[in-house]
């Protein structure tokens, strides 16, 4: 095990998969944004440079040129950027990745990842702050990987680049300088499918992904001051879904808070909180409170962005309503 | 047409408004009161300046993250430009846009889009609705180099040009220099034309290059090409070309050629460091002072007089900006739907 940052440990694991794999290409190199972590970007084009390409700001064009790439048989990872850039390339990710495999019935895959940094920034106002997860998880045919932690991003990485599916990846900006220890070997996987818990409890299960499992551990660990006993389980990917670690949980604690920065409305915490309430509605004794961002587009402001924020405070509210 | 002595002397207030503006803004941010990254117009005054002098009331106007310059130099308040991008109540979004979305409907703005190519696509929308209206407005796009790299660019103009829609598409162009990916820094424009107006010319758009520094230049090509805009013959493609300020830095701007000294228009021997050249040669605010001084017999007093007026305004915009308060957490969720008041009630029947 070594400690090492987020960035570190998701750079290491690209490193190492294009250091094992030939077919692999890099198109767009500003993986880490324009933080202070964007530099451990540069081995990569240092030693691959005939396989990293820089491409214009022509999203919808780069998107077809991985995806296109993919289905000749290429495995490119396409960094997008700033996740709200992606919207940009939405039909080629919607239309034209996640519907290949289907409707060619079978004949193509598209092994390409869509790399993007999303989430509230601090002044990233509306057109740099999305969390795009819940909009992807309406298009059928994409899987959807939402690490957090160094040693997740390290083991998601590495099974979403030898995915034979489109897989995009979303990581939050505040995520990349979080540390953590992580483990040697370089072909760690952390299959598709298979949730953490990452702390365990018995009084409430709070399912969360991202930089949101991290503000759910600190409200867990306040609540803990309080004598409540908070479970916080990790999906790690929303597709697949592992809804029986989710529900085995519910079944247990028999109270449920979602945590989930994107808007609140048809986000993540919307669909677990409908499958919960499908599939272990008897276990519920008080109803599911969802705790994610208000359906506003984000403000620029400070304090009107603080507002909006799902905290460690807001978590525990919700904690405590539940039990009551 | 040139622009006459008065003219020159009313761009240059404004060029030197924008610039004393910028270098605001930069020792605002030093002092941390700016949230988030953010773009200074800071050797493209001359262009901003010279096209929205030459514009009516009624046209509309989009930009880009780079938008300081175009706001003030459209005659906003550069107070209320402040205290935006500090996040303030009292700036023109309510502390809600920001930096780089700072719009001033008043003045004419629709929108200032941070999504690269966002304005060419929103100006020919304007553009469409204007056509169909009696009067003669039109709109204006600003943009950088680098949005003709996106498919929105290409898509936007072949709609312009199939329905003569009134619009002017003004390209900055700052990437002359080193700047960009061969410097190693944040990529700049990549484009695989010979030049960037052979892509308007290819659709037909009569297209001019032009001397993004140069007043005169500018304003002789756009007062020649407004008149059949308005009156609805088609739209017109400028690339204007500047060479980036050194301070331009792609991840953090930053004052590397220090507070502009105007005397420095007339004296070049205090002209030195590593970024002498642009200052010698492109700084658009001290060229239009030297020519000022030196052809338009303006004397140097004037020049310093204006300037003491600029740098008066700048210091009564910051204490504006500094004494607005910040918005009420709780007003976060007002201004999502038009119709509604602050508490969220409809103030009329609009649903």
């Amino acid at each position: 095990m070594a400690y090492k940052t987020y960035a570190e440990a998701l750079i290491d694991a690209l490193y190492q998969r294009m250091a094992n794999d030939a077919d692999i290409r890099l198109i767009g190199s500003w993986v880490l944004g324009l933080g202070p972590q964007r530099d451990l970007v540069d081995r990569i084009k240092d030693d691959f440079p005939e396989r990293v390409m820089d491409p214009p700001a022509s999203e919808a064009a780069v998107a077809t040129l991985g995806i296109g790439s993919a289905m000749a048989g290429a495995r490119p990872f396409v960094d997008i950027g700033t996740a709200s850039f992606v919207f940009e390339a939405w039909s080629q990710i919607v239309n034209e990745a996640a519907n290949a495999h289907y409707m060619s019935g079978g004949q193509i895959s598209v092994p390409v990842v869509f790399h993007m940094l999303h989430g509230l920034r601090g002044g990233g106002a509306a057109q740099h702050s999305h969390s795009p997860q819940g909009m992807f998880w309406n298009c059928p045919g994409l899987e959807i990987v939402l690490p957090s932690s160094p040693r997740d991003v390290k083991g998601l990485m590495n099974a979403a680049i030898q995915s034979n599916n489109p897989t995009i990846v979303l990581d939050h900006a505040k995520l990349l300088g979080i540390e953590g220890e992580v483990p040697d070997d370089d072909d760690f996987i952390i299959p598709f499918g298979q949730a953490d818990i990452k702390r365990q409890g018995g009084d409430v299960t709070i399912v969360a992904t991202s930089l949101m499992v991290q503000v759910a551990l600190e409200a867990a660990d306040a609540m803990s001051q309080e004598g409540i006993d908070v479970e916080v389980v990790d999906p790690r990917t929303i597709v697949p879904l592992d809804k029986e670690t989710i529900l085995s949980s519910v079944e247990k604690t028999g109270h449920l808070v979602v945590v989930d920065e994107a808007n609140i409305s048809c986000g993540i915490a919307s669909e677990i909180s409908a499958i919960v309430a499908e599939r272990a509605f008897a276990s519920l004794r008080a109803p599911i409170i969802r705790v994610a961002r208000p359906d506003s587009p984000v403000p620029f402001n400070a304090v009107l962005e603080a507002e909006l924020t799902p905290t460690s405070e807001k978590v525990q509210a919700a904690v405590r309503k539940v039990l009551t | 047409m040139k622009p006459d002595r008065e003219r020159k002397i009313r761009l240059f207030e404004q060029m030197l408004l924008m610039r004393r503006f910028e270098e605001m803004v930069i020792r605002l941010s030093t002092e941390g009161h700016v949230l988030g990254h953010f773009h200074v117009y800071t050797g493209q005054e001359a262009t901003g300046a010279a096209i929205l002098d030459l514009l009516q009331d009624d046209d509309l106007i989009l930009s880009t993250h780079r938008n300081h310059g175009h706001i003030i130099g459209r005659g906003a308040d550069p107070g209320r430009a402040l205290a935006e991008i500090m996040g303030r109540v009292d700036g023109f979004n309510g502390g809600r846009g920001g930096t780089l979305h700072l719009c001033a409907r008043s003045a004419g703005f629709l929108s200032t889009s941070a999504v690269v190519g966002g304005s060419i696509g929103l100006a020919i929308g304007a553009a469409y609705a204007l056509k169909e209206s009696q009067g003669d407005a039109i709109s204006v796009a600003f943009f950088g180099d680098g949005a003709l790299e996106e498919g929105i660019a290409f898509e936007s103009l072949n709609i312009a040009a199939l329905y003569d829609l009134p619009v002017l598409f003004v390209c900055e162009n700052n990437s002359g220099g080193a700047a960009g990916a061969a410097a190693g820094e944040y990529p700049s424009s990549e484009m695989h034309a010979k030049q960037l107006i052979d892509i308007p010319g290819s659709l037909g758009i009569r297209s001019e290059i032009i001397d993004g520094a140069d007043v005169s230049a500018i304003q002789q090509t756009v007062s020649g090409v407004l008149a059949g805009i308005r009156a609805r013959r088609g739209p017109v493609f400028l690339e204007t070309r500047t060479e980036r300020w050194p301070g331009s830095r792609p991840l953090w701007p930053a004052n590397l050629t220090g507070f502009t000294d105007l005397s420095m228009a007339w004296d070049k021997s205090k002209i030195s460091g590593e970024y002498a050249a642009w200052i010698k040669n492109d700084d658009p605010v001290l060229l239009l002072a030297q020519e000022l001084v030196e052809t338009e017999n303006v004397s140097q007093a004037t020049i310093l007089e204006i300037d003491q007026r600029v740098v008066e305004q700048m210091s009564s915009a910051r204490e504006f900006a500094l004494d607005s308060p910040l918005p009420e957490a709780a007003t976060a969720l007002s201004g999502v739907f038009a119709g509604k008041d602050h508490s969220g009630t409809p103030s009329r029947s609009s649903h």
